[in-house]
Protein backbone atom coordinates (compact mmCIF):
# COMPACT_ATOMS: atom_id res chain seq x y z
CA UNK A 1 0.00 0.00 0.00
CA UNK A 2 1.14 3.53 -0.75
CA UNK A 3 2.60 5.39 2.19
CA UNK A 4 0.26 8.37 2.21
CA UNK A 5 2.73 10.51 4.13
CA UNK A 6 5.21 10.33 1.25
CA UNK A 7 2.80 11.85 -1.29
CA UNK A 8 2.88 15.52 -2.21
CA UNK A 9 -0.03 17.81 -1.38
CA UNK A 10 -0.93 17.93 -5.07
CA UNK A 11 -1.03 14.12 -5.22
CA UNK A 12 -3.03 13.86 -2.01
CA UNK A 13 -5.60 16.41 -3.16
CA UNK A 14 -5.99 14.50 -6.42
CA UNK A 15 -6.38 11.10 -4.83
CA UNK A 16 -8.86 12.41 -2.25
CA UNK A 17 -10.90 14.21 -4.91
CA UNK A 18 -11.04 11.06 -7.03
CA UNK A 19 -12.23 9.02 -4.05
CA UNK A 20 -9.30 6.56 -4.11
CA UNK A 21 -8.61 7.38 -0.50
CA UNK A 22 -10.61 9.25 2.12
CA UNK A 23 -9.46 12.44 3.79
CA UNK A 24 -9.84 10.62 7.10
CA UNK A 25 -7.38 7.90 6.02
CA UNK A 26 -4.90 10.57 4.93
CA UNK A 27 -5.27 12.38 8.23
CA UNK A 28 -4.89 9.18 10.27
CA UNK A 29 -1.72 8.30 8.34
CA UNK A 30 -0.20 11.65 9.25
CA UNK A 31 -1.34 11.49 12.88
CA UNK A 32 0.26 8.03 13.08
CA UNK A 33 3.45 9.40 11.60
CA UNK A 34 3.46 12.20 14.17
CA UNK A 35 3.01 9.64 16.96
CA UNK A 36 5.87 7.57 15.54
CA UNK A 37 8.50 10.25 14.97
CA UNK A 38 7.63 13.48 16.77
CA UNK A 39 9.17 12.22 19.99
CA UNK A 40 12.48 12.53 18.14
CA UNK A 41 11.77 15.61 16.04
CA UNK A 42 9.57 17.70 18.38
CA UNK A 43 8.11 19.71 15.53
CA UNK A 44 4.73 20.10 17.24
CA UNK A 45 3.76 22.02 20.36
CA UNK A 46 0.17 20.86 20.13
CA UNK A 47 -1.47 18.12 18.05
CA UNK A 48 -5.20 18.59 17.53
CA UNK A 49 -6.14 15.03 16.55
CA UNK A 50 -9.86 15.46 17.23
CA UNK A 51 -10.11 18.71 15.31
CA UNK A 52 -8.14 17.24 12.41
CA UNK A 53 -10.30 14.12 12.16
CA UNK A 54 -13.48 16.19 12.32
CA UNK A 55 -12.21 18.44 9.51
CA UNK A 56 -11.23 15.38 7.44
CA UNK A 57 -14.65 13.76 7.91
CA UNK A 58 -16.31 17.00 6.85
CA UNK A 59 -14.34 16.85 3.57
CA UNK A 60 -15.34 13.21 3.07
CA UNK A 61 -18.99 14.09 3.70
CA UNK A 62 -18.83 16.92 1.16
CA UNK A 63 -17.30 14.59 -1.41
CA UNK A 64 -19.97 11.96 -0.76
CA UNK A 65 -22.59 14.62 -1.49
CA UNK A 66 -20.70 15.55 -4.66
CA UNK A 67 -20.20 19.11 -3.41
CA UNK A 68 -17.43 21.24 -4.83
CA UNK A 69 -14.12 20.66 -2.97
CA UNK A 70 -11.42 23.27 -2.44
CA UNK A 71 -8.06 22.88 -4.22
CA UNK A 72 -6.38 21.39 -1.14
CA UNK A 73 -9.42 19.67 0.38
CA UNK A 74 -8.44 16.94 2.81
CA UNK A 75 -4.74 17.75 2.71
CA UNK A 76 -3.19 17.87 6.20
CA UNK A 77 -1.28 20.95 7.26
CA UNK A 78 0.71 22.15 10.27
CA UNK A 79 0.46 25.75 11.44
CA UNK A 80 3.18 27.76 13.14
CA UNK A 81 2.14 28.54 16.69
CA UNK A 82 2.21 32.28 16.08
CA UNK A 83 -1.08 32.28 14.15
CA UNK A 84 -4.25 32.24 16.19
CA UNK A 85 -6.47 29.17 15.95
CA UNK A 86 -9.87 29.44 17.58
CA UNK A 87 -10.04 27.29 20.71
CA UNK A 88 -6.67 25.65 20.02
CA UNK A 89 -3.66 26.58 22.18
CA UNK A 90 -1.49 29.32 20.65
CA UNK A 91 1.71 30.20 22.51
CA UNK A 92 4.08 31.83 19.98
CA UNK A 93 6.69 29.62 21.66
CA UNK A 94 6.45 31.71 24.83
CA UNK A 95 5.67 30.93 28.45
CA UNK A 96 3.77 34.19 28.67
CA UNK A 97 1.01 32.69 26.49
CA UNK A 98 1.09 29.16 27.91
CA UNK A 99 -2.42 27.69 27.89
CA UNK A 100 -3.97 30.58 25.97
CA UNK A 101 -6.76 29.54 23.64
CA UNK A 102 -7.55 32.34 21.18
CA UNK A 103 -11.22 33.27 20.76
CA UNK A 104 -10.75 33.82 17.01
CA UNK A 105 -9.04 32.45 13.90
CA UNK A 106 -6.36 34.34 12.02
CA UNK A 107 -7.27 35.10 8.41
CA UNK A 108 -4.68 32.61 7.16
CA UNK A 109 -6.18 29.84 9.30
CA UNK A 110 -9.70 30.82 8.26
CA UNK A 111 -8.68 30.48 4.60
CA UNK A 112 -7.08 27.11 5.29
CA UNK A 113 -10.34 25.90 6.81
CA UNK A 114 -12.37 27.31 3.91
CA UNK A 115 -10.11 25.48 1.45
CA UNK A 116 -10.79 22.20 3.27
CA UNK A 117 -7.25 21.65 4.51
CA UNK A 118 -6.95 19.62 7.70
CA UNK A 119 -5.07 21.40 10.47
CA UNK A 120 -3.04 18.79 12.37
CA UNK A 121 -1.68 21.08 15.05
CA UNK A 122 0.65 23.91 15.97
CA UNK A 123 4.38 23.89 15.35
CA UNK A 124 7.34 24.87 17.46
CA UNK A 125 9.19 28.13 16.94
CA UNK A 126 11.64 30.52 18.50
CA UNK A 127 9.77 32.63 21.04
CA UNK A 128 7.71 35.30 19.24
CA UNK A 129 9.54 34.30 16.02
CA UNK A 130 12.85 35.73 17.23
CA UNK A 131 15.65 33.36 16.37
CA UNK A 132 17.17 31.12 13.73
CA UNK A 133 17.31 27.74 15.46
CA UNK A 134 14.20 27.12 17.67
CA UNK A 135 16.62 27.12 20.61
CA UNK A 136 14.77 30.19 21.90
CA UNK A 137 11.46 28.32 22.13
CA UNK A 138 10.27 28.19 25.73
CA UNK A 139 9.24 24.59 25.09
CA UNK A 140 12.57 23.14 23.96
CA UNK A 141 14.07 23.00 20.48
CA UNK A 142 12.95 21.11 17.40
CA UNK A 143 15.50 18.62 16.05
CA UNK A 144 16.50 18.66 12.39
CA UNK A 145 15.30 15.41 10.71
CA UNK A 146 18.60 15.34 8.77
CA UNK A 147 20.63 15.19 11.99
CA UNK A 148 18.79 15.24 15.30
CA UNK A 149 21.74 16.97 16.96
CA UNK A 150 21.41 19.99 14.73
CA UNK A 151 19.08 22.97 14.50
CA UNK A 152 16.11 22.94 12.08
CA UNK A 153 16.44 26.67 11.45
CA UNK A 154 14.20 29.31 12.87
CA UNK A 155 12.10 30.80 13.79
CA UNK A 156 9.79 28.41 11.93
CA UNK A 157 11.90 25.31 12.56
CA UNK A 158 8.88 23.31 13.69
CA UNK A 159 6.97 23.87 10.44
CA UNK A 160 10.00 23.06 8.27
CA UNK A 161 10.91 19.96 10.30
CA UNK A 162 7.31 18.69 10.26
CA UNK A 163 7.34 18.85 6.46
CA UNK A 164 10.83 17.36 6.14
CA UNK A 165 9.94 14.48 8.50
CA UNK A 166 6.75 13.63 6.54
CA UNK A 167 4.57 14.57 9.50
CA UNK A 168 2.70 16.96 7.21
CA UNK A 169 2.93 17.66 3.47
CA UNK A 170 2.36 21.35 4.05
CA UNK A 171 2.93 23.90 6.80
CA UNK A 172 2.48 27.58 7.42
CA UNK A 173 5.39 29.75 8.47
CA UNK A 174 5.95 33.45 9.01
CA UNK A 175 8.95 35.35 7.71
CA UNK A 176 10.19 38.57 9.31
CA UNK A 177 13.89 38.25 8.49
CA UNK A 178 14.10 34.75 7.02
CA UNK A 179 12.00 32.60 9.37
CA UNK A 180 10.43 30.62 6.52
CA UNK A 181 13.35 30.51 4.07
CA UNK A 182 16.25 29.70 6.41
CA UNK A 183 14.43 26.72 8.05
CA UNK A 184 13.50 25.58 4.53
CA UNK A 185 17.15 25.74 3.50
CA UNK A 186 18.55 23.76 6.42
CA UNK A 187 15.84 21.07 6.34
CA UNK A 188 15.95 20.53 2.58
CA UNK A 189 12.40 21.80 2.04
CA UNK A 190 10.79 24.63 0.10
CA UNK A 191 9.89 27.80 1.96
CA UNK A 192 8.41 30.93 0.42
CA UNK A 193 8.00 34.43 1.80
CA UNK A 194 5.30 36.17 -0.26
CA UNK A 195 5.34 39.87 -1.03
CA UNK A 196 4.72 41.82 2.18
CA UNK A 197 1.01 42.58 2.21
CA UNK A 198 0.28 39.66 -0.11
CA UNK A 199 -0.78 37.50 2.84
CA UNK A 200 -2.80 38.75 5.78
CA UNK A 201 -1.29 39.51 9.18
CA UNK A 202 -4.68 39.46 10.92
CA UNK A 203 -4.33 37.02 13.81
CA UNK A 204 -0.58 36.77 13.40
CA UNK A 205 0.91 37.59 16.80
CA UNK A 206 2.97 40.64 15.88
CA UNK A 207 6.75 40.75 16.14
CA UNK A 208 7.71 43.42 13.59
CA UNK A 209 4.60 44.67 11.88
CA UNK A 210 6.28 46.29 8.87
CA UNK A 211 8.09 43.03 8.06
CA UNK A 212 6.02 40.02 9.27
CA UNK A 213 4.75 37.93 6.34
CA UNK A 214 2.98 34.53 6.51
CA UNK A 215 3.88 32.04 3.80
CA UNK A 216 3.98 28.39 2.73
CA UNK A 217 6.34 25.50 3.60
CA UNK A 218 6.28 22.33 1.47
CA UNK A 219 8.41 19.57 -0.03
CA UNK A 220 7.89 20.69 -3.63
CA UNK A 221 7.66 24.06 -5.34
CA UNK A 222 4.25 23.25 -6.80
CA UNK A 223 2.88 22.36 -3.35
CA UNK A 224 4.19 25.66 -1.97
CA UNK A 225 2.50 27.50 -4.83
CA UNK A 226 -0.81 25.68 -4.26
CA UNK A 227 -0.73 26.65 -0.59
CA UNK A 228 0.35 30.20 -1.45
CA UNK A 229 -2.76 30.68 -3.61
CA UNK A 230 -5.04 29.37 -0.89
CA UNK A 231 -3.63 31.57 1.88
CA UNK A 232 -2.91 34.81 -0.02
CA UNK A 233 -5.09 37.67 -1.18
CA UNK A 234 -6.51 40.91 0.10
CA UNK A 235 -7.97 41.02 3.60
CA UNK A 236 -9.90 44.06 4.78
CA UNK A 237 -8.98 43.22 8.38
CA UNK A 238 -5.28 43.92 7.68
CA UNK A 239 -4.84 47.55 6.64
CA UNK A 240 -1.44 46.78 5.05
CA UNK A 241 -2.92 44.05 2.87
CA UNK A 242 -2.46 44.79 -0.84
CA UNK A 243 -5.81 45.10 -2.69
CA UNK A 244 -4.65 43.28 -5.83
CA UNK A 245 -5.15 39.78 -7.22
CA UNK A 246 -2.77 37.04 -6.05
CA UNK A 247 0.10 36.64 -8.55
CA UNK A 248 -0.39 33.46 -10.68
CA UNK A 249 2.06 31.36 -8.68
CA UNK A 250 0.63 27.91 -9.45
CA UNK A 251 0.64 28.57 -13.19
CA UNK A 252 4.23 29.83 -12.87
CA UNK A 253 5.33 26.75 -10.93
CA UNK A 254 3.81 24.46 -13.57
CA UNK A 255 5.52 26.45 -16.30
CA UNK A 256 8.85 26.22 -14.49
CA UNK A 257 8.49 22.45 -14.11
CA UNK A 258 8.92 22.17 -17.87
CA UNK A 259 12.53 23.12 -17.23
CA UNK A 260 12.77 25.92 -19.77
CA UNK A 261 14.18 29.24 -18.59
CA UNK A 262 15.07 30.67 -21.97
CA UNK A 263 15.31 34.44 -21.77
CA UNK A 264 15.15 34.62 -17.96
CA UNK A 265 17.80 36.86 -16.44
CA UNK A 266 19.12 35.89 -13.01
CA UNK A 267 20.89 38.63 -11.07
CA UNK A 268 23.89 37.48 -9.10
CA UNK A 269 24.46 39.97 -6.29
CA UNK A 270 28.20 40.61 -6.40
CA UNK A 271 28.30 41.73 -2.77
CA UNK A 272 26.82 38.36 -1.72
CA UNK A 273 28.87 36.28 -4.13
CA UNK A 274 32.11 37.36 -2.48
CA UNK A 275 31.30 34.44 -0.19
CA UNK A 276 31.49 36.78 2.76
CA UNK A 277 30.83 34.64 5.81
CA UNK A 278 29.35 31.78 3.78
CA UNK A 279 30.68 28.24 4.10
CA UNK A 280 32.63 26.99 1.04
CA UNK A 281 30.30 23.98 0.75
CA UNK A 282 27.28 26.29 0.58
CA UNK A 283 28.89 28.44 -2.12
CA UNK A 284 29.88 25.31 -4.09
CA UNK A 285 26.31 23.93 -4.07
CA UNK A 286 24.99 27.37 -5.00
CA UNK A 287 27.30 27.66 -8.00
CA UNK A 288 26.45 24.15 -9.18
CA UNK A 289 22.78 25.16 -9.12
CA UNK A 290 23.60 28.32 -11.07
CA UNK A 291 25.29 26.17 -13.72
CA UNK A 292 22.21 23.94 -13.86
CA UNK A 293 19.97 26.98 -14.38
CA UNK A 294 22.24 28.20 -17.17
CA UNK A 295 21.74 24.86 -18.92
CA UNK A 296 17.98 25.47 -18.77
CA UNK A 297 18.48 28.67 -20.74
CA UNK A 298 18.78 31.25 -17.98
CA UNK A 299 21.26 34.07 -18.32
CA UNK A 300 23.39 35.11 -15.33
CA UNK A 301 23.95 38.86 -14.93
CA UNK A 302 26.11 40.31 -12.18
CA UNK A 303 24.39 43.14 -10.38
CA UNK A 304 25.57 45.34 -7.57
CA UNK A 305 23.55 46.06 -4.45
CA UNK A 306 25.95 48.23 -2.47
CA UNK A 307 23.68 48.71 0.55
CA UNK A 308 22.86 45.05 1.15
CA UNK A 309 25.82 44.90 3.52
CA UNK A 310 23.92 47.27 5.82
CA UNK A 311 20.70 45.25 5.75
CA UNK A 312 21.55 43.12 8.78
CA UNK A 313 22.44 46.09 11.03
CA UNK A 314 19.38 48.04 9.81
CA UNK A 315 17.13 45.05 10.43
CA UNK A 316 18.42 44.59 13.97
CA UNK A 317 17.39 48.15 14.73
CA UNK A 318 14.04 48.19 12.93
CA UNK A 319 12.74 44.78 14.02
CA UNK A 320 13.62 45.16 17.72
CA UNK A 321 12.14 48.68 17.72
CA UNK A 322 8.84 47.41 16.40
CA UNK A 323 9.02 44.39 18.73
CA UNK A 324 9.55 46.56 21.81
CA UNK A 325 6.33 48.34 20.96
CA UNK A 326 4.31 45.28 19.88
CA UNK A 327 5.23 43.19 22.91
CA UNK A 328 4.00 45.89 25.28
CA UNK A 329 0.61 44.18 24.99
CA UNK A 330 1.89 41.31 27.14
CA UNK A 331 1.18 43.04 30.41
CA UNK A 332 -0.53 40.31 32.43
CA UNK A 333 -3.92 41.98 32.21
CA UNK A 334 -6.00 40.65 29.31
CA UNK A 335 -4.46 37.27 28.53
CA UNK A 336 -1.67 34.94 29.47
CA UNK A 337 0.56 34.84 32.49
CA UNK A 338 0.36 37.03 35.61
CA UNK A 339 3.05 36.80 38.26
CA UNK A 340 3.40 38.36 41.70
CA UNK A 341 -0.13 39.68 42.17
CA UNK A 342 -0.20 39.26 45.96
CA UNK A 343 -2.59 42.12 46.72
CA UNK A 344 0.25 44.41 47.81
CA UNK A 345 2.28 44.93 44.66
CA UNK A 346 1.40 47.69 42.20
CA UNK A 347 0.33 47.11 38.62
CA UNK A 348 3.74 48.19 37.41
CA UNK A 349 5.51 45.74 39.71
CA UNK A 350 3.23 42.88 38.68
CA UNK A 351 3.74 43.79 35.03
CA UNK A 352 7.53 43.76 35.41
CA UNK A 353 7.54 40.45 37.29
CA UNK A 354 5.16 38.91 34.74
CA UNK A 355 7.27 39.97 31.77
CA UNK A 356 10.47 38.91 33.53
CA UNK A 357 9.04 35.44 34.16
CA UNK A 358 7.20 35.09 30.86
CA UNK A 359 9.81 36.21 28.33
CA UNK A 360 12.99 34.35 27.43
CA UNK A 361 16.44 35.92 26.99
CA UNK A 362 16.29 36.71 23.26
CA UNK A 363 12.95 38.44 23.58
CA UNK A 364 14.23 40.49 26.50
CA UNK A 365 17.35 41.47 24.55
CA UNK A 366 15.31 42.64 21.60
CA UNK A 367 12.80 44.56 23.70
CA UNK A 368 15.64 46.41 25.41
CA UNK A 369 17.52 46.95 22.15
CA UNK A 370 14.39 48.39 20.55
CA UNK A 371 13.65 50.54 23.56
CA UNK A 372 17.19 51.90 23.28
CA UNK A 373 16.98 52.55 19.53
CA UNK A 374 13.71 54.44 19.96
CA UNK A 375 14.72 56.53 22.94
CA UNK A 376 15.20 60.25 22.54
CA UNK A 377 18.82 61.07 21.87
CA UNK A 378 19.43 57.79 20.07
CA UNK A 379 16.42 57.74 17.73
CA UNK A 380 18.04 59.63 14.84
CA UNK A 381 21.33 57.73 14.99
CA UNK A 382 19.73 54.30 15.24
CA UNK A 383 16.08 53.83 14.27
CA UNK A 384 15.89 56.89 12.00
CA UNK A 385 19.14 56.03 10.26
CA UNK A 386 18.06 52.39 9.83
CA UNK A 387 14.88 53.56 8.10
CA UNK A 388 16.95 55.62 5.67
CA UNK A 389 19.14 52.61 4.97
CA UNK A 390 15.93 50.71 4.29
CA UNK A 391 15.14 53.25 1.56
CA UNK A 392 18.57 52.74 0.00
CA UNK A 393 18.19 48.95 0.07
CA UNK A 394 14.84 49.32 -1.67
CA UNK A 395 16.52 51.50 -4.31
CA UNK A 396 19.18 48.81 -4.79
CA UNK A 397 16.43 46.26 -5.45
CA UNK A 398 14.57 48.56 -7.85
CA UNK A 399 17.72 49.28 -9.83
CA UNK A 400 18.65 45.60 -9.95
CA UNK A 401 15.20 44.64 -11.22
CA UNK A 402 15.62 47.08 -14.13
CA UNK A 403 18.38 44.77 -15.35
CA UNK A 404 17.24 41.30 -14.30
CA UNK A 405 14.05 39.31 -13.64
CA UNK A 406 15.04 37.89 -10.25
CA UNK A 407 18.00 37.98 -7.88
CA UNK A 408 19.65 34.80 -6.63
CA UNK A 409 21.87 33.91 -3.67
CA UNK A 410 22.38 31.12 -1.19
CA UNK A 411 19.50 31.22 1.33
CA UNK A 412 21.69 31.14 4.41
CA UNK A 413 25.49 31.28 4.85
CA UNK A 414 25.77 27.96 6.66
CA UNK A 415 24.17 24.52 6.80
CA UNK A 416 22.32 23.33 9.93
CA UNK A 417 24.64 23.93 12.87
CA UNK A 418 24.89 21.89 16.08
CA UNK A 419 22.75 22.94 19.04
CA UNK A 420 24.42 25.42 21.37
CA UNK A 421 27.01 26.62 18.88
CA UNK A 422 25.55 30.10 18.38
CA UNK A 423 23.56 30.85 21.53
CA UNK A 424 26.30 32.37 23.69
CA UNK A 425 26.95 35.18 21.19
CA UNK A 426 23.54 36.37 19.95
CA UNK A 427 25.06 38.22 16.99
CA UNK A 428 26.43 34.94 15.60
CA UNK A 429 22.83 33.70 15.47
CA UNK A 430 21.75 36.87 13.63
CA UNK A 431 24.20 36.09 10.81
CA UNK A 432 21.99 33.16 9.74
CA UNK A 433 19.70 35.74 8.13
CA UNK A 434 22.44 37.64 6.28
CA UNK A 435 21.05 36.82 2.82
CA UNK A 436 17.33 36.74 3.61
CA UNK A 437 16.92 40.06 5.42
CA UNK A 438 17.30 42.46 2.45
CA UNK A 439 14.10 41.07 0.91
CA UNK A 440 12.15 41.73 4.09
CA UNK A 441 13.30 45.34 4.27
CA UNK A 442 12.36 45.83 0.60
CA UNK A 443 9.04 44.01 0.99
CA UNK A 444 9.41 41.71 -2.01
CA UNK A 445 8.99 37.95 -2.20
CA UNK A 446 11.71 35.35 -1.73
CA UNK A 447 11.81 31.58 -1.91
CA UNK A 448 14.27 28.95 -0.75
CA UNK A 449 14.49 25.74 -2.76
CA UNK A 450 16.87 22.84 -2.03
CA UNK A 451 19.88 22.80 -4.37
CA UNK A 452 22.10 20.04 -2.99
CA UNK A 453 24.10 18.92 0.01
CA UNK A 454 27.21 20.14 1.79
CA UNK A 455 28.75 17.56 4.14
CA UNK A 456 25.52 15.59 3.89
CA UNK A 457 23.35 18.52 4.95
CA UNK A 458 20.90 20.48 2.77
CA UNK A 459 21.77 23.77 1.09
CA UNK A 460 19.09 26.26 0.05
CA UNK A 461 19.02 28.38 -3.09
CA UNK A 462 17.25 31.73 -2.72
CA UNK A 463 15.33 33.50 -5.47
CA UNK A 464 14.13 37.07 -4.86
CA UNK A 465 11.58 38.81 -7.09
CA UNK A 466 10.03 42.28 -7.36
CA UNK A 467 7.03 43.07 -5.19
CA UNK A 468 3.85 41.35 -6.39
CA UNK A 469 5.86 39.33 -8.93
CA UNK A 470 5.90 36.25 -6.72
CA UNK A 471 5.15 34.13 -9.79
CA UNK A 472 8.63 34.83 -11.20
CA UNK A 473 10.41 33.20 -8.27
CA UNK A 474 8.12 30.16 -8.40
CA UNK A 475 8.93 29.64 -12.07
CA UNK A 476 12.69 29.70 -11.48
CA UNK A 477 12.37 27.59 -8.30
CA UNK A 478 10.33 24.92 -10.10
CA UNK A 479 12.83 24.86 -12.95
CA UNK A 480 15.70 24.39 -10.52
CA UNK A 481 13.79 21.62 -8.77
CA UNK A 482 13.23 19.89 -12.11
CA UNK A 483 16.99 19.99 -12.69
CA UNK A 484 18.36 19.01 -9.27
CA UNK A 485 15.42 17.07 -7.76
CA UNK A 486 14.08 17.10 -4.22
CA UNK A 487 15.98 15.94 -1.13
CA UNK A 488 15.04 13.01 1.11
CA UNK A 489 16.31 12.98 4.70
CA UNK A 490 17.57 9.78 6.35
CA UNK A 491 14.92 7.49 7.83
CA UNK A 492 13.82 8.37 11.36
CA UNK A 493 12.66 4.83 12.11
CA UNK A 494 14.60 2.41 14.26
CA UNK B 1 34.83 51.71 24.58
CA UNK B 2 31.55 50.09 25.48
CA UNK B 3 28.53 51.30 23.50
CA UNK B 4 26.25 50.80 26.48
CA UNK B 5 26.84 50.63 30.22
CA UNK B 6 25.36 48.27 32.79
CA UNK B 7 23.48 51.19 34.33
CA UNK B 8 21.96 52.07 30.98
CA UNK B 9 20.82 48.47 30.53
CA UNK B 10 19.23 48.59 33.99
CA UNK B 11 17.41 51.76 32.91
CA UNK B 12 16.23 50.09 29.69
CA UNK B 13 14.96 47.11 31.68
CA UNK B 14 12.92 49.47 33.86
CA UNK B 15 11.50 51.26 30.83
CA UNK B 16 10.69 47.88 29.29
CA UNK B 17 8.97 46.64 32.46
CA UNK B 18 11.35 43.74 32.88
CA UNK B 19 12.32 42.89 36.47
CA UNK B 20 15.69 41.49 35.38
CA UNK B 21 18.07 39.92 37.89
CA UNK B 22 21.55 41.22 38.69
CA UNK B 23 23.03 38.24 36.87
CA UNK B 24 20.92 38.96 33.78
CA UNK B 25 22.11 42.57 33.85
CA UNK B 26 25.72 41.38 33.67
CA UNK B 27 24.94 39.07 30.73
CA UNK B 28 22.70 41.47 28.82
CA UNK B 29 25.09 44.41 29.23
CA UNK B 30 27.85 42.49 27.48
CA UNK B 31 25.60 41.06 24.78
CA UNK B 32 23.79 44.32 24.01
CA UNK B 33 27.16 46.03 23.76
CA UNK B 34 28.28 43.55 21.07
CA UNK B 35 24.99 43.92 19.20
CA UNK B 36 24.97 47.72 19.39
CA UNK B 37 28.53 47.99 18.13
CA UNK B 38 27.53 45.79 15.17
CA UNK B 39 24.31 47.59 14.29
CA UNK B 40 25.93 51.02 14.69
CA UNK B 41 27.39 50.30 11.23
CA UNK B 42 24.26 51.88 9.75
CA UNK B 43 25.96 55.17 10.68
CA UNK B 44 28.60 54.57 7.98
CA UNK B 45 26.01 55.21 5.28
CA UNK B 46 25.68 58.77 3.99
CA UNK B 47 21.96 59.25 4.11
CA UNK B 48 21.27 62.79 5.24
CA UNK B 49 19.04 63.54 2.24
CA UNK B 50 17.43 60.12 2.05
CA UNK B 51 13.79 59.87 3.19
CA UNK B 52 13.09 57.16 5.77
CA UNK B 53 11.03 54.08 4.90
CA UNK B 54 8.72 52.93 7.66
CA UNK B 55 6.81 50.56 5.45
CA UNK B 56 7.31 48.84 2.11
CA UNK B 57 3.72 49.29 0.95
CA UNK B 58 2.90 52.87 0.00
CA UNK B 59 -0.03 53.55 2.28
CA UNK B 60 -2.56 56.24 2.62
CA UNK B 61 -5.48 55.96 4.99
CA UNK B 62 -7.27 52.66 4.56
CA UNK B 63 -10.96 53.02 5.20
CA UNK B 64 -13.82 50.57 5.10
CA UNK B 65 -17.58 50.71 5.23
CA UNK B 66 -18.94 51.46 8.67
CA UNK B 67 -20.92 48.27 9.10
CA UNK B 68 -21.62 46.30 12.24
CA UNK B 69 -20.09 42.84 12.27
CA UNK B 70 -19.88 40.07 14.84
CA UNK B 71 -17.35 40.72 17.58
CA UNK B 72 -16.22 38.81 20.64
CA UNK B 73 -18.74 38.24 23.38
CA UNK B 74 -17.85 39.39 26.89
CA UNK B 75 -17.26 35.77 27.90
CA UNK B 76 -14.91 35.22 24.96
CA UNK B 77 -13.00 38.42 25.61
CA UNK B 78 -12.52 37.57 29.28
CA UNK B 79 -11.85 33.85 28.80
CA UNK B 80 -8.07 34.21 28.58
CA UNK B 81 -7.67 36.79 31.32
CA UNK B 82 -5.51 35.95 34.33
CA UNK B 83 -8.04 37.49 36.72
CA UNK B 84 -11.66 38.53 36.25
CA UNK B 85 -14.04 40.25 38.64
CA UNK B 86 -17.62 41.38 37.98
CA UNK B 87 -17.27 40.67 34.24
CA UNK B 88 -14.21 42.89 34.03
CA UNK B 89 -10.44 42.48 33.87
CA UNK B 90 -9.17 42.74 37.45
CA UNK B 91 -5.82 44.51 37.79
CA UNK B 92 -3.54 45.20 40.74
CA UNK B 93 -3.81 48.65 42.33
CA UNK B 94 -2.63 51.46 40.09
CA UNK B 95 -2.58 54.24 42.71
CA UNK B 96 -0.82 54.45 46.04
CA UNK B 97 -3.01 54.10 49.15
CA UNK B 98 -2.58 57.76 50.10
CA UNK B 99 -3.04 59.15 46.62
Amino acid sequence: MTDLTKLTAAELAGTIASGDVSAEEVTRAHLDRISAVDGKVHAFLHVDADGALAAARAVDAKRAKKEQLGPLAGVPIAVKDVLTTRGVPTTAGSKILEGWRPPYDSTVVERLRDAGTVILGKTNMDEFAMGSSTEYSAYGPTNNPWDLGRIPGGSGGGSAAAVAAYEAPLAIGTDTGGSIRQPGAVTGTVGAKPTYGGTSRYGLIAFSSSLDTPGPCARTVLDAALLHEVMAGHDWRDSTSIPQPVPPVVEAARRGMSGDLTGVKLGLVTEFDAGDGAEPGVMAAFHEALAALTKLGAEIVEVSAPHFQYALPAYYLIAPSECSSNLARFDGVRFGLRVGDDGNRSLEEVMSLTREAGFGPEVKRRIMLGTYALSSGYYDAYYGQAQKVRTLITQDFNQAFEQVDVLVSPTTPFVAFPFGSRTSDPYQMYLADLFTIPTNLYGGPGISVPCGLSDGLPVGFQIMAPTMADDRMYRVAAALESAVGTLTPPSLEG
Amino acid sequence: MAAISRDEVAHLARLSRLAVTEQELDTFAGQLDVILQAVARVGEVTAADIPPTSHSVPLTNVLREDVVINCLTREEALAGAPDVQDDRFRVPRILDEEA
